[in-house]
């Protein structure tokens, strides 16, 4: 049997693995992958706890639905304008590494 | 009703306001006012002493109903109207004189207006019939002098003494507030006449009598210079002369005395503060005339006298008889102020020259100053029939009849008295010239001579019974004792021909005691307890200050949030992951505790 | 049988999702991800969230990868040459993860909840598009607009952020 564990375990491995993407890798743009492979993970356990969780007509829960609509809509856009501004980044830096981007110390 | 108490009070006060207002410039203009002013007082003076009935509005002030009621108000009682045209006489013959002494003065309109303001402020002793009151024209009076002893401010010296005069009268007068605070603790008031029928609850505890007696008393002690507080007043010489004579001799210094016969009826109450008060008396005119001996600057042998005088009336205070201590205070008020402005008169005619070494043969060039001068000489050794004669005998025949040691060491003074004034006389007005300017020296203007000629008339009758007896009540001990008397006039015969004796035709002073010229080390003891007692204080709170509040606390606090910022910019390296890394640990550590504990 | 297609497609995607993080090359990372989506929008298809697969292909698979790769080319980025790894920082960075890992799945262990299986669906109909269509207009419209109005932000946003003048 499936149960909600499996899903739920799936989930933070994913999103283990995007995190330690995050902190290890120092291309900023597989950053940013890792920081979708996280959100994503968001998603499914919110997706998983949704047909875990039945309304009053037996149907799966469509408000956690909406809530990850909403959250893939936000990180369309958000990789919009990260990209954008990793764009804009290599324009003045030539680099995509982190460790050169240190302009956040004054 | 009448309001001339408040005239005689307000005059110099309004003089001395207008003065200092409008008339700064006008110094012709300052001294009228101030003169008048004083004239004015002494008028209403007369007036009210003339006229027992009279009594002044009062204005209530403090009202706290059942705790504390000081109104601004008077006593007009025998002894406040004699000290009224005591005071405003010798004042009004003071303001006169220095018209003349202070003539050609650049500070003159400031001086007019100190010397009203002290006018009013000793008035104010005078009339004052509370403690709130009297403390606060003790202080006025205490600002004044201070004022006026500083009045040639340029000088070091005089500035020095200005502050002297000032900070040793504060430790006597912190004293009398204290004496006056206890007073109202046990009595309920602080007004004078409301205190006597509570003197029971007083009398019910004599410790604590005492010590509130002893505490009212070292405002005496500060404001009268007596020992161990005598320090200021011979410094308070660097005055004008005229200052010495109407604040250091006749009036001020008198005011500590005047407010223990005031509050007699307190003071007589407690035998053992009595006993302490007619020591402090003796050993302070024993020292002050060994002192007196030793001086060669003729304002401060005077200056010394006065101290010892002074403590002549305290020991009478002492010895439980305020009759005799007015007695000594109203002849003495007439007598040294004569011999002050006598002096004044000789330093001016010396360009003034200060030292008596530099004077000499002065009775033939200042013969109508000689005159006078001597004769409140002779008042002040107790030569008979001068008015010091009487009211020392006074004293004297008290100290006889009370106790033996102090009558030995009164009579001991009465012998140094009559040498250092005979000194004093033999020095500087006879032999011969020993400078240039003493040869060339002419009598000073008549505006100073006039006063000096009714003060001597003054001293040859202030004694009589039937002069003073108007005044005052003439104690009683005068008539009793004949061996007192005797004894006086031979301790007074003895240090007399002694000081001829030995002065006569001298140059140079043929005694020298070192100890006696030094002042007995007094100053000179109270800058090594200064230094070893305040400035150690002053040094461990420098220190607490600089290191514990300065360096502990303020750098403290600042270098503390300084360095706590320092260290948190460690964290902010700047390197993104870092942060990461940092937010990693947190969310860590917060779900450990959310979900874990 | 959905036991084995959920474990294979789990599988796929953690596979996947590991490739991300590890591979080298930018371009073999965009496309690892690209694979991880389709086995995420496959999970999501397990659980009957049809209309979220479909979103998840569309928009992660389809428009914001096709966006990195873009990205990736106009940036001309090549495999990472090797620097020196920061061995300290590196592990940090895994006691972190390691330890974040170790939280999650205790506290999916501890809970009960976490033991049972998915209750059956009163109908196993396609209609969930209708569902979330009708939560989406009725209960949340605001949100809806309001998300619209982030989309224009968003497009505004990068325009400027993209033109030259700016640097």
């Amino acid at each position: 049997m499936i149960t909600l564990g499996d899903y739920l375990t799936v989930s933070g491995i994913l999103f283990v693995i995007g995190f330690a993407g995050v902190l290890l890798r120092r291309n900023i743009l597989i950053i940013f992958m890792a920081l979708e492979l996280m959100l994503n993970a968001a998603n499914l356990s919110l997706v998983a706890f949704s047909r875990f969780r039945l309304g009053t007509n037996g149907m799966p829960d469509y408000n956690a639905q909406v809530l990850v609509f909403f959250i893939i809509t936000v990180a369309a856009a958000e990789v919009a304008v990260g990209l954008a501004i990793i764009v804009a980044l290599f324009r003045t830096r030539h680099t995509t590494h982190v460790e050169d981007i240190s302009a956040l110390k004054f | 009703m009448s309001f001339l108490p408040w005239i005689a009070l307000l005059a110099p006060l309004a003089a001395s306001a207008v003065i200092v207002l409008f008339a700064q410039r006008a110094r012709g203009l300052s001294a009228f006012i101030s003169v008048t002013a004083v004239l004015v007082s002494f008028v209403c003076s007369c007036l009210i002493f003339v006229n027992r009935r009279i009594a002044a509005p009062e204005i209530p002030w403090i009202e706290f109903p059942g705790i504390l009621r000081a109104p601004i108000a008077f006593t007009l009682d025998q002894l406040s109207r004699t000290m009224l045209v005591v005071v405003s006489g010798v004042g009004a013959l003071i303001h006169i004189y220095s018209l003349g002494y202070m003539r050609d003065d650049a500070g003159k309109s400031r001086y007019f207006a100190g010397l009203s303001f002290f006018m009013f402020a000793m008035l104010g002793i005078v009339l004052a019939n509370n403690f709130v009151m009297m403390f606060i024209f003790w202080e006025l009076v205490g600002v004044s002098s201070y004022l006026l002893i500083g009045h040639w401010f340029e000088r070091d010296a005089a500035a020095d003494a200005a502050n002297k005069a000032f900070i040793t009268n504060r430790i006597g007068d912190f004293g009398f507030m204290l004496g006056i605070l206890m007073v109202w603790a046990a009595t309920g008031s602080v007004i004078f006449e409301d205190i006597i029928p509570q003197l029971w609850r007083f009398t019910s505890n004599p410790a604590f009598l005492t010590i509130s007696v002893l505490l009212i008393f070292c405002g005496a002690v500060g404001k009268s210079a007596q020992f161990p507080l005598h320090v200021w007043l011979p410094d308070a010489m660097e005055g004008p002369t005229p200052i010495s004579a109407l604040i250091h001799a006749a009036t001020m210094v008198a005011a500590g005395v005047y407010m223990l016969v005031r509050v007699g009826f307190l003071v007589q109450a407690s035998p053992d503060a009595l006993r302490v008060i007619a020591w402090i008396g003796t050993i302070t005119a024993v020292m002050a005339a060994l002192i007196a001996t030793q001086q060669d600057d003729i304002k401060r042998i005077l200056a010394y006298s006065t101290l010892s005088q002074l403590g002549y009336m305290i020991m009478a205070v002492g010895l439980a008889s305020s009759e005799a201590a007015m007695f000594h205070l109203f002849t003495h008020a007439f007598f040294k102020a004569l011999l002050f402005l006598g002096a004044g008169a000789v330093i001016i005619a010396l360009h003034h020259e200060q030292n008596i070494w530099k004077m000499g043969g002065q009775g033939r060039n200042l013969f109508l100053t000689f005159v006078t001068f001597g004769t409140g000489a002779l008042a002040l050794i107790g030569c008979p029939p001068f008015s010091g004669f009487f009211s020392k005998d006074a004293i004297l025949a008290l100290a006889y009849n009370r106790n033996g040691a102090i009558f030995a060491f009164a009579l001991f003074t009465a012998f140094l008295t009559a040498f250092y004034m005979l000194r004093l006389l033999v020095v500087v007005f006879f032999g011969r010239p020993r400078s240039p300017i003493a040869q060339s020296s002419s009598e000073a203007p008549t505006s100073m001579l006039a006063p000096l000629f009714v003060l001597a008339l003054l001293t040859l009758l202030g004694g009589f019974n039937f002069f003073a007896g108007r005044f005052l009540v003439i104690p009683r001990e005068r008539e009793m004792a004949v061996l007192v008397p005797a004894l006086a006039l031979l301790a007074m015969l003895a240090g007399a021909g002694i000081a001829i004796f030995v002065y006569r035709g001298c140059t140079t002073d043929p005694i020298s005691v070192r100890a006696l010229r030094k002042k007995l080390y007094v100053d000179e003891f109270y800058a090594w307890l200064i230094d070893n007692t305040q400035e150690l204080l002053a040094r461990i709170s420098a220190f607490i200050d600089r290191w514990l509040i300065d360096v502990g606390i303020i750098r403290g606090a600042s270098g503390g949030t300084w360095g706590f910022g320092a260290l948190l910019r460690l964290m902010q390296v700047g390197n993104l992951q870092a942060y990461a890394f940092i937010f990693g640990l947190g969310i860590i550590w917060a779900i450990y505790f959310a979900v874990f504990r | 049988m959905p036991l084995v297609l959920f474990w294979s497609f789990a599988l796929l995607m953690l596979g996947f999702g590991a490739a991300v993080v590890i591979n080298r090359n930018p371009v073999a990372s965009a496309l690892s991800l690209v694979v991880c989506f389709l086995g995420l929008s496959a999970l999501f298809m397990l659980l009957n969230a049809f209309f979220i697969g479909v979103i998840q292909v569309l928009v992660y698979a389809g428009a914001v990868m096709v966006l990195f790769l873009f990205i990736i080319m106009l940036l001309d980025l090549r495999t990472e040459e090797l620097r020196r790894i920061n061995w300290l920082a590196f592990a940090g960075g895994v006691v972190v993860s390691i330890s974040l890992l170790v939280q999650i799945l205790a506290v999916i262990g501890t809970t009960k909840m976490a033991r049972q299986s998915f209750p059956a669906l009163a109908s196993t109909g396609v209609d969930d598009v209708r569902g979330v269509g009708l939560a989406l207009f009725q209960n949340y419209n605001l949100p809806f607009q309001v998300i619209g109005v982030l989309i224009l932000v968003a497009t505004v946003g990068v325009i400027v952020l993209s033109k030259r003048e700016l640097r």
